[in-house]
């Protein structure tokens, strides 16, 4: 964070603060409760849509800046000639608004892989035309665990805004950097003066569970135990869901969609739970069976990325225990790996 | 803005298309822009995307030489959607392809010395690029031997350059087929690849090892290689793994720490000790 201003906004003032992001041409994306599946999602937020700020999204808002498709090129056909047409670059201003600060700090992994040299014009471009508002957590749930993986339910990392509650019907808001204070001058008559506030009266507590530090020691040593890994994933059924709600996981395909007259290629989703995500033209498969995708999902999160880039690739947001069909809880299966016996 | 799309391609023309053996096929690719094939610059062992548009891209390496300008050549196996599609094309067609990416092969650190150079099957075209690098600066290298074994006398590739290797005094050829893949006339060895290596018994003084095929030859050879005395530092490979940006961050190629695509594909015997066997 380079810079931290801070004021007061009311609960009231929320839905006029919107009003004026919407009326500066800004897309908003925001926590709704979805009509046809259940739970909170983020997405487009029209202009009678109401936001939920109180329940947690199934998935992050990860899709603001890696859509779960993107086309990544165009082109048509001319006779037998290929025609390349512009690369259509997503760049109209947004703002993520309840965001989550694990979701927020999930950024950074995202910058890691998109922003590194070669950098991905369309990552950049979305993720440069967007601010972040985040809201700290007032609740937890037993899959939490981000204060575990340098994260908390306050952390303001990667957020342009942070915004937390401080009375019934207040918010502190904390301008963190040039983007969120570009939000406050759009309608300042909202905000008023901060003075001195109890930053933790309605922040939730989410206890630390292992040390990743611990894990990842224990990482190296536990990768050849194949009867280890095939117990911690005997329940996977390699469906991906956890890689699909997850706010790191940043992984993909490239598919190509024509007809005759031109087409595009296109940047999807995928994973490395997926058993074709490795496979070889041969039918080699480096990872044949779902153990090794598992380790490798835990491997890659908890030890490769530490590794390589100085962060761990998971910020505790729980959405994978949560959200899987087996009950691979993501917490018990890396507190099993802190406290192996090897 | 469209310039810095790593995902556009260059658009080729397919300028020869040769068949090598039964699925096999090698094309010649000019770059449709003249000023993009003139700044076009790799080096050996360097591989890119090859696309056939609508269909989806492909990973090969680049099997001609660098030392060859003007054009690149990339030898497949049908197998999938693209590499079908890619087989279906003529001479003239147009595909994308992107790239050079991945590491290379230090040939300028193996100035003076011996080179032995070991494939399999479809995986000479990513030591035929080295092959033809290092014969075209001759005077830089010791001897310079070759072994290419396949499943049957039909399956060698580039049977023409084989010849002309053959035929050379400045290379030790030998060539050899599984047992039954032998054609009456077969002048070469019989035998699978690392047998006949360790009856070559070759010197590993002073001596680089270039091994490429499929993963049971090479967990097969790299035994004889170390019973021959080659160290682990001189003992090159490339890893093929499945690929699909080739630019690090699809996630699909890494192993360990590393992504192939970016650390890779070429690694010494020593670095993939250092590695989690997931290739």
């Amino acid at each position: 964070m380079t810079m931290i201003d801070r004021k007061l906004l009311k609960k009231e003032s929320i839905q006029p603060l919107l009003n004026a992001l919407r009326e500066s041409g800004r897309r908003i994306i925001a926590p709704q409760r979805s009509g046809s599946a259940p739970g909170t999602w983020c997405r487009d937020l029209g202009p009678g849509d109401e936001v939920d700020l109180e329940q947690r999204t199934t998935v992050s808002p990860k899709s603001a800046f890696l859509p779960m498709v993107e086309e990544i090129l165009r082109y048509r056909n001319e006779g037998k000639r290929i025609v390349m047409e512009g690369s259509r670059v997503q760049a109209q201003p947004t703002v993520v608004f309840g965001s989550r600060p694990c979701d927020t700090r999930a950024l950074h992994a995202l910058d890691a892989v998109f922003l590194h040299v070669p950098g991905d014009l369309f990552f950049r471009e979305r993720r440069a035309a967007t601010t972040v508002v985040t809201f700290s957590c007032e609740s937890a749930d037993p899959d939490c665990f981000c204060t575990s993986v340098s994260g908390g339910p306050r952390d303001a990392e990667g957020s342009d805004l942070l915004l937390t509650r401080v009375a019934d019907d207040r918010f502190l808001v904390e301008v963190c950097t040039e983007k969120g204070k570009q939000v406050v001058e759009l309608a300042p008559h909202l905000f008023e003066p901060a003075g001195d506030v109890d930053t933790e009266a309605f922040v939730a507590t989410v206890p630390v569970r292992f040390s990743p530090v611990e894990v990842r020691k224990r990482l190296q040593d536990l990768f050849n135990d194949e009867e280890f890994w095939r117990e911690q994933s005997l329940a996977c059924l390699g469906c991906s869901t956890c890689a699909f709600v997850c706010p790191n996981c940043s992984c993909f395909d490239i598919q190509d969609e024509a007809d005759l007259k031109g087409g595009s290629r296109l940047r999807c989703w995928d994973s490395c739970g997926q058993k074709l995500f490795t496979l070889h033209a041969s039918g080699h498969n480096p990872r044949s069976v779902q153990s090794q995708r598992w380790r490798q999902r835990i491997m890659h999160k908890f030890s490769y990325l530490p590794e390589k880039e100085g962060m761990v690739g998971c910020v505790g947001c729980g959405r994978c225990s949560r959200a899987c069909p087996a009950d691979m809880n993501l917490l018990e299966r890396l507190t099993a790996i802190a406290e192996a016996r090897i | 803005m469209t310039a810095e799309n790593v995902y556009q391609p260059y658009l080729m023309r397919i300028e020869r298309a040769i068949d090598e053996a039964p699925g096999i096929k090698t094309f010649r690719l000019l770059f449709e822009d003249e000023e993009s094939g003139k700044n076009f610059d790799f080096k050996a062992g360097q591989f890119g995307e090859y696309s056939v548009f609508g269909e989806g891209e492909s990973t090969f390496c680049i099997a001609s030489s660098p030392t060859r300008k003007g054009y690149i050549e990339c030898t497949f196996r049908q197998t999938g959607r693209v590499t079908a599609a890619l087989a279906g094309l003529n001479e003239g067609d147009t595909v994308g392809f992107r790239g050079p990416y991945g590491n290379v092969f230090p040939l300028d650190d193996w100035k003076g010395k011996n080179l032995l150079f070991i494939a399999g099957g479809i995986a000479l075209p990513p030591l035929r690029c080295v092959i033809w690098n290092a014969l075209d600066l001759r005077e830089n290298f010791e001897d310079v031997s070759i072994l290419y074994g396949a499943r049957s006398v039909a399956d060698l590739v580039y049977k023409y350059e084989l010849d002309e290797w053959d035929k050379r005094g400045d290379v030790r050829l030998t060539t050899t087929v599984d047992p039954g893949g032998q054609t009456a006339d077969w002048k070469g060895e019989v035998g699978f690849v690392p047998h006949v290596l360790e009856k070559m018994n070759p010197s590993s003084d002073n001596t680089i090892a270039l091994v490429c095929g499929p993963p049971i030859m090479i967990k097969l050879t790299l035994p004889v290689l170390a019973k021959l005395g080659f160290a682990p530092g001189d003992t090159f490979t490339t890893l093929e793994n499945r690929m699909k940006c080739g630019i690090g961050k699809c996630g699909r190629c890494n192993v360990g720490k590393y992504y192939v695509c970016v650390d890779g594909p070429v690694f010494t015997l020593e670095q993939l000790q250092g590695m989690p066997a997931e290739y």
